[in-house]
């Protein structure tokens, strides 16, 4: 894994035009996070109907292009997943950014997937390894309401 | 020794980083270590090894008097008066905590004041936080100005009458800025506040005199000086070391030992507790006689002409932001790109062998005031180069164009 493809096209794409970069209208569960390392921040908002489905999820903050990326690939690839099915994804993914090779969810497709996989290559430098996982902590945290602000520093990652 | 060619006298400089020659721009973080140094370590454990100031052996007697050898060239090194006023810690950082702590113990009390300042490295502001919570202590910080400086000023307009002890960086690890720390300790003299300088950064790469500077405390980093990691130094005042309690209980310390009672030992054994760092502490010798070899005034001279150099590169360089602009700068370039996240950069940089620190290098309280979440942060040690600017400046180039 190289610096070129650490920071590949996505990545960039993402880091310099995030998508959902904006605050839900009536969301109903929401969360911050909070790197002190890098001075990254997050607030994750999100909307969940009746079926507690994720009818909508934005956030806003500002940080690196990994965290950016981050945020703004795993707000795309959620909406419109249950909630249980949302919690899978992030586990799935925080376990490929730890030690699996891959990502093991049926509930991805493959195109997504791959945008996923483009993260991996934090894996090389343990220090950025903050950056890509912080918005996926936050959510956690959102759909849980277990803290208020996660402060990443004191999380595994 | 041609100080063109003092990288030859750093070994790592022989390895390549992603088959790039290595520019190192992190020494206010570490400094990188000459091979004299290096080699002693490895001497003195396979030649030469005992426990110091304990057994009457002949490698005891041998690693004792090599032992007090580094404290009385230190002594030299910083023209202390005594050496007894050297005292090792495992770092700058225990050298604060061993002040605050014990300092705050017999002195301080519920509403003094102890004066920091906006640019303080987190070492020397949490030791006094936790007189703050178990004291009642309050801690004043003196202002940084729009260049990034602190002045005697603003020093000036935190002193009360509650004020116990002002402690003050030498030179900002962010903004660079050289303190005028003889001024603030004649300031404080004349109130009879005592004064702790935190000189992590400036002890690499300013000549140091503790009489002339008259200071109460000044805390120094050895892997800063490139010296081992696991050292640093506590210059205090004898009358000091004296009066203050100490810090940690254990071997070494002690004077008699009885079940009613203990004495303690004489200076400054009584501020080094258990087994010491001994072979860092016989290596760092050879760091400071690399220092006196190559002499603080030519490595004066070679960084500030570095930069100067760093500086007018950076800021022709568009959208390449310095941070803080002292009149008096040592050898920090903190800088910040627009659109571009310190960590992006660092970690863009490094692909090209360059070594830099992005982040809020432990001055939270600073960057916040800065409005700024993190920088990059180039450099300086003895062995860096024009060339080494060039290529920080052309890696910073190719940064900006990923981003474009």
């Amino acid at each position: 894994m190289n610096l070129k493809e650490l920071y590949q096209e996505i990545i960039l794409d993402h880091g310099k035009n995030p998508r959902n970069l904006r605050k839900t209208d009536n969301f109903n569960k929401d969360a911050k996070g909070h790197n002190p390392l890098c001075g990254d921040k997050v607030h994750i908002y999100l909307k969940l109907n009746e079926n507690k489905k994720v009818e909508d999820i934005s956030f806003e903050g500002q940080g690196c292009a990994i965290s950016m990326a981050s945020a703004s690939i795993m707000t795309s690839l959620v909406k419109g997943k249950e909630e249980k099915e949302v919690k899978e994804i992030i586990n799935d993914f925080l376990e490929m950014i730890k030690e699996k090779e891959s990502l093991n969810t049926k509930l991805l497709e493959e195109d997504e997937k791959i945008k996923l996989m483009c993260l991996s290559g934090v894996k090389q430098y343990p220090m950025r390894v903050k950056c890509a996982t912080l918005s996926w902590h936050t959510l956690i945290s959102a759909i849980d309401k277990s803290q208020n602000e996660i402060n990443i520093e004191s999380k595994e990652f | 020794m041609k100080i063109e060619d003092i990288k030859k006298e750093f070994p790592i400089f022989n390895n390549k980083v992603h088959n790039n020659d290595l520019v190192y721009l992190d020494s206010a973080n570490s400094s990188q270590k000459p091979l004299v140094v290096i080699d002693r370590i490895y001497d003195f454990y396979t030649k030469e090894f005992s426990n110091v100031g304990r057994s009457v052996h002949y490698l005891a007697v041998a690693a004792t008097n090599l032992y007090e050898n580094t404290r009385t060239s230190v002594q030299k090194y910083i023209n202390a008066k005594d050496k007894n006023e050297i005292v090792f810690t495992k770092g700058a950082t225990e050298a604060i905590n061993l002040v605050a702590s014990t300092f705050g113990q017999k002195y301080l009390k519920e509403g003094d004041e102890v004066l920091l300042t906006e640019l303080e490295h987190h070492s020397n502001y949490v030791p006094w936080h936790y007189l703050r919570k178990s004291k009642g202590i309050k801690i004043k910080f003196a202002e940084v100005n729009e260049d990034g400086e602190v002045t005697l000023e603003s020093i000036k307009k935190k002193i009360t009458d509650k004020t116990k002890i002002i402690a003050i960086t030498h030179l900002s690890n962010v903004t660079g800025a050289i303190l005028p720390v003889k001024e603030i300790v004649e300031l404080a003299h004349s109130k009879n506040i005592p004064v702790l300088i935190d000189g992590c950064q400036s002890a690499p790469h300013l000549k140091l005199d503790m009489q002339e500077l008259d200071c109460d405390f000044y805390a120094i980093s050895c892997h800063k000086m490139y010296g081992p990691t696991g050292l640093g130094i506590l210059y205090a005042k004898k009358k000091w070391l004296e009066e203050l309690p100490p810090y940690q209980g254990g071997g070494g310390m002690i004077g008699e030992v009885k079940k009613e009672g203990i004495t303690y030992g004489d200076l400054p054994n009584k501020f080094e507790a258990g087994t010491m760092a001994t072979a860092q502490v016989i290596a760092f010798n050879e760091s400071i006689k690399f220092l006196n070899k190559i002499g603080i005034d030519n490595i004066v001279k070679h960084e500030n002409e570095l930069i100067n150099y760093g500086q007018e590169l950076l800021r022709k360089n568009n959208s390449v932001k310095l941070i803080g602009n002292p009149k008096n700068r040592g050898a920090v370039l903190s800088f910040t790109i627009d659109g571009i996240h310190p960590h992006d950069i660092a970690t863009i940089l490094d692909e090209d062998g360059v070594a830099i620190r992005a982040g809020h290098h432990c001055c939270q309280i600073l960057h916040e005031k800065l409005d700024l979440v993190a920088t990059a942060r180039a450099s300086l040690g003895v062995y860096n180069t024009k060339e080494d600017l060039d290529q920080l400046n052309s890696s910073i180039n190719k940064c900006k164009k990923i981003f474009e």
